[in-house]
């Protein structure tokens, strides 16, 4: 996927031909140095696939890092906040890694592909960092980006479709499960993970097998309604979902220049990935600090009233201004509209009252909003198909 | 229960300064030395029969004498030689003198003795500055707490007495370069590169690199640490060694040598002990080392045991050095032109001026000999005639500069460079080479193996602006604690650095004792 594109300085995906073909709006954006589309057809439609029937999102830009060596499982336990013991072989941990001041530099995915094989999968680039963490470890790194192809495959027909394309049994993989099937005479690996909240897949190949793959899939599951989604609809889902996206709901550590504005995983909700049982992980004492002195923020969750999004707002309680929303979306399947916010302590705890401050325009005319909202404990969309094994039929 | 309060790693002069003020304030403390003798880089060799050598660190110029007093060094068999004046030999015999204050010779005018006068009288303002910031624990960038704002005040008290123009001289040449300093301040060029000579002493850098002004005022701290000129220690420094191990277990500490630590000992998130090459293990509450860092987190305590931030500091903390020493044994006292006998008991330095200072560390940067060296020479036997068999004589010489690991090997390397190194002599002193009855090279790669630095470094890594004060010797591990729970450093690597000042020792000692950490 290396071939820069005649018309732009970005690179293409393994699946750039079909994705153009179908991108009718032609609406592209720039995801990692990648061109991709922010929407195909339209956003809501698009999302609908998702939430209805199968949505088709090219991820290949992920970053892709194999650890191997006999040091793999250490290596990557000091890296990472969490046990890696507790991922078995075929499965995949959600993960995230601090530097040494107990900040976050990235979310991501730790795919285990044998005893001491893992694949890590995140949004940044963390060529450099990863090197570093290999001093004192046998390890092999391997940026493996542009050897693995991916799509995900995600919503309530995903798994018939795929079911269809050779994926035997694949309705008996549990969440987080890896299977291994071939396809054309080469490997074609499918986890039981996702973005969008609801039941899906991501299916990874080499980029040979890209363009095949895409168009079978698209052959196989044109009854199931499956449709091709942008980055715009993901976005919508993912809201909706309760997932957090680097650079937008917080900095990557290793980017910020201004003193105060990275986050610690307490800081955006993710204290539950911390496991202070493992003796040494980077951040740990920083970490332990915090806990004992008490974080900056709290990451909250917002139903807020009406449904005007809460971008870009101020967060008040009473007159003061505690908070900044980093993600807003009017939920369409939830029905909800949802922001994220960094709430300075002691406020946003679940239950507390607040106000969005929305500014919003119509034909140039700005409006200033006071939107009630209400702290919540979880996601706006929750679907029991999600986590049921085996995968229900639609 | 552990077997003691604190292990101290290295009985160098900095271990032991730390040992003795904890074992007075009452603390358990053991010292561990992988060689033979206490004293680390203060240590005297026979290297030739009956020629017995300071073999590492040769004068002493820059230890505080508050410790003297706290410890009772001179009880303890500590004895100084005659201050001496630094002799810069030029190659017509009409050599430049500087003796405190005073120039004379090699053509100095009285316009040059005034510019030295008045620099020196900057300098010393600088480096009154640099000791307050030295005989504290250095502040924190960030979250300071009182102690360090004290430290912060007295700082800026103190930069609020010097004057107007030298404040503004302090902050512009803090950053540039020995060379345009001298050159600002003065035309004659020996003395010029004499003064430069002591600002790359010890270092990796020429009067062009930066920090040489910043490793320049280092140096000159000595003389506010009460310190009186530079001076040799009778019996060979090694005999500083041993007063400071006597001292330290007069004070209760207890000395264990020929005991190499192989790893720092931990277990979930705090140091233990250690673990020795005879596999024996100790343990304590604390873990002290006079170490340099690279040894001591990479080699004792190793990468994997600490976050990876700091695994990445280590590694890029740099020491590498451009120092050896050249022994020489002599039938009998060598003549150099134009010196009296008497004056042979000085510290005697050749230097190239400034530019050939800066021809002569080329080649170390590509790994090759120069046929152009700095000497920094004594010759100690003239004052300590026990030092060599009667009526023979010893040369030592500190040498700049030397490749660690130069392309032809050491093997055929030292020969080549030792007929070298004598032949630059012969320029000042013709026929010493006749005299020399036993010659000996040490390059960085041989302290390393013999004295346990990294690299052969003489501030346990270079003292360079980013890698000082509140940044030594990298952030996160300052203030003499470390990262690792139960682990601190007291060593040359610590603040505030290298040469035989003891302040590092001190201040750590203090430091655990404030805390409250044993
Ligand atoms: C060639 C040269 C010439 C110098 N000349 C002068 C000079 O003339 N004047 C001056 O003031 N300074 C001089 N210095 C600098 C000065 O010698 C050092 O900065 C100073 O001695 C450092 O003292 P220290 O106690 O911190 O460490 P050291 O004296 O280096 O002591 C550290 C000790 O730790 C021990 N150690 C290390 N690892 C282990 C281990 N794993 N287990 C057990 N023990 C261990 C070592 O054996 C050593 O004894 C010179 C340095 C060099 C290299």
């Amino acid at each position: 996927m290396s071939d820069v594109s005649r018309d732009t300085m970005l690179l293409t995906t393994p699946f750039h031909s079909r994705v153009e073909a179908m991108c009718d709006l032609n609406d592209w954006g720039n995801w990692m140095g990648y061109t991709t589309p922010n929407a195909y057809f339209d956003i809501e439609l698009e999302y609908f696939a998702v939430r209805s029937t199968t949505g088709v999102f090219d991820l290949s830009p992920m970053n892709k890092y194999r650890v191997t060596g006999p040091d793999a499982q250490r290596y990557l336990d000091r890296l990472i906040t969490r046990d890696v013991g507790k991922i078995g072989v075929d499965r995949v941990g959600y993960a995230i890694w601090c530097d040494d001041n107990g900040q976050v530099m990235d979310d991501g995915t730790i795919f285990r592909l044998g005893e001491q094989d893992y694949r890590i999968c995140s949004y940044q680039r963390a060529d450099d960092w990863l090197a570093w963490n290999t001093l004192g470890f046998d390890v092999t790194i391997e940026n493996e980006s542009e050897a693995v192809a991916g799509l995900a495959v995600q919503g309530p027909t995903s798994c018939t479709v795929l079911t269809l394309l050779g994926c035997t049994d694949l309705n008996q993989l549990k969440p987080f499960g890896i299977a291994h099937y071939s396809f054309e005479g080469r490997p074609l690996m499918v986890s039981r993970t996702g973005f969008t909240g609801d039941l899906g897949y991501e299916v990874w190949v080499p980029p040979e097998s890209a363009e095949a793959l895409w168009d079978q899939l698209f052959e196989l599951g044109r009854d199931y309604l499956i449709k091709p989604i942008g980055s715009h609809a993901l976005e919508l889902a993912r809201i909706e979902a309760g997932f957090l996206q680097a650079n937008v709901d917080f900095m990557p550590a290793e980017e910020v220049v201004r003193v105060g504005r990275t986050r610690s995983p307490f800081e955006l909700g993710l204290g539950w990935l911390v496991d202070f049982k493992k003796p040494l992980f980077n951040g740990r004492s920083a970490l332990l600090k915090e806990q004992e002195k008490g974080s900056r923020y709290r990451f909250a969750m917002l139903d807020v009233e009406g449904n005007k999004p809460a971008e870009h707002s101020f967060i008040l309680k009473g007159d003061k201004q505690v908070g900044t929303v980093t993600s807003a979306a009017w939920c369409p399947t939830a029905k909800a509209n949802v922001a994220y916010a960094q709430i300075e302590m002691p406020h946003g705890a679940v239950g507390d009252e607040l106000v969005a401050e929305i500014y919003y325009q119509r034909e140039l005319h700005w409006t200033r909003l006071l939107a009630p909202c209400k702290v919540i404990d979880a996601p706006i969309f929750k679907s029991p198909k999600r986590w049921q094994t085996p995968a229900p039929p639609h | 229960m552990t077997d003691y309060d604190a292990i101290i790693i290295g009985a160098g002069h900095n271990g032991l300064i730390c040992a003795s003020y904890l074992a007075k304030a009452g603390k358990s403390v053991l010292v561990l030395d992988a060689r033979g003798e206490p004293g680390g880089c203060a240590s005297t060799r026979e290297f030739a029969p009956g020629h017995h050598v300071s073999d590492c660190a040769q004068w002493l110029s820059q230890f505080d004498q508050s410790i003297v007093k706290d410890l009772d060094l001179k009880a303890a068999g500590l004895k100084l030689g005659k201050p001496k004046a630094t002799i810069s030999l030029q190659s017509d015999g009409d050599h430049l003198v500087i003796d405190g204050d005073t120039i004379s010779g090699a053509g100095v005018d009285s316009a040059d003795q005034a510019a030295y006068r008045d620099f020196k009288k900057m300098v010393r303002s600088f480096a009154k500055l640099m000791t307050t910031l030295y005989r504290s624990r250095p502040p924190k960038l960030v979250e300071q707490n009182w102690t360090d704002r004290l430290t912060l005040m007295k700082l800026g008290l103190s930069l609020k007495l010097l004057s107007r123009e030298h404040l503004r001289d302090l902050m512009r040449i803090v950053m540039i370069n020995i060379y345009d300093v001298m050159n600002e301040h003065f035309s004659h060029a020996a003395l010029k590169s004499t003064i430069a000579l002591d600002a790359v002493t010890g270092t990796n850098m020429g009067p062009r690199s930066p920090n040489t002004v910043y490793s320049y005022l280092h140096r000159a701290t000595g003389e506010h640490l009460g310190q009186t000129g530079t001076t040799q220690v009778l019996g060979g420094m090694g005999a500083f060694g041993q007063s400071l191990a006597t001292a330290a277990e007069k004070c209760g500490a207890k000395i264990q040598l020929g005991s190499s630590v192989t790893t720092i000992a931990k277990t979930d998130d705090r140091i233990t002990g250690v673990t020795l090459d005879s596999g024996e293990q100790i343990s304590a509450k604390l873990v002290i080392s006079s170490a340099d860092p690279s040894t001591t987190f990479r080699r004792l305590l190793g990468y994997h045991q600490m976050e990876a931030g700091m695994a990445k500091r280590v590694e890029c903390y740099r020491s590498r050095s451009g120092t050896a020493k050249l022994h020489l044994a002599l039938s009998g006292l060598p003549s150099f032109t134009g010196l009296s006998e008497t004056q042979l008991t000085e510290r005697l330095v050749i230097t190239p001026p400034m530019d050939g200072m800066e021809t002569a560390l080329n080649p170390m940067k590509y790994r090759e000999l120069s046929d152009l060296h700095i000497f920094d020479i004594s010759i100690p036997t003239i004052e300590d005639p026990g030092l060599a068999p009667q009526g023979q004589h010893s040369l030592t010489a500190i040498v700049h500069y030397v490749p660690y690991a130069p392309d032809i090997g050491w093997e055929a390397g030292k020969p080549q460079l030792i007929n070298q190194l004598i032949s630059e002599l012969e320029g000042y002193a013709p026929g010493i080479g006749a005299l020399v009855t036993t010659s000996e090279l040490v390059v960085p790669s041989d302290f390393e193996a013999s004295h346990g630095m990294t690299g052969g470094s003489w501030h346990h890594g270079e003292l360079s602006i980013d890698q000082a004060l509140m940044m030594r010797p990298f952030p996160g591990s300052t203030q003499y604690a470390t990262a690792v729970e139960g682990l601190y450093l007291c060593g040359a690597g610590a603040h505030p650095g290298g040469g035989l000042q003891g302040l590092p020792g001190r201040n750590a000692a203090k430091e655990i004792l404030k805390r409250g950490a044993l």
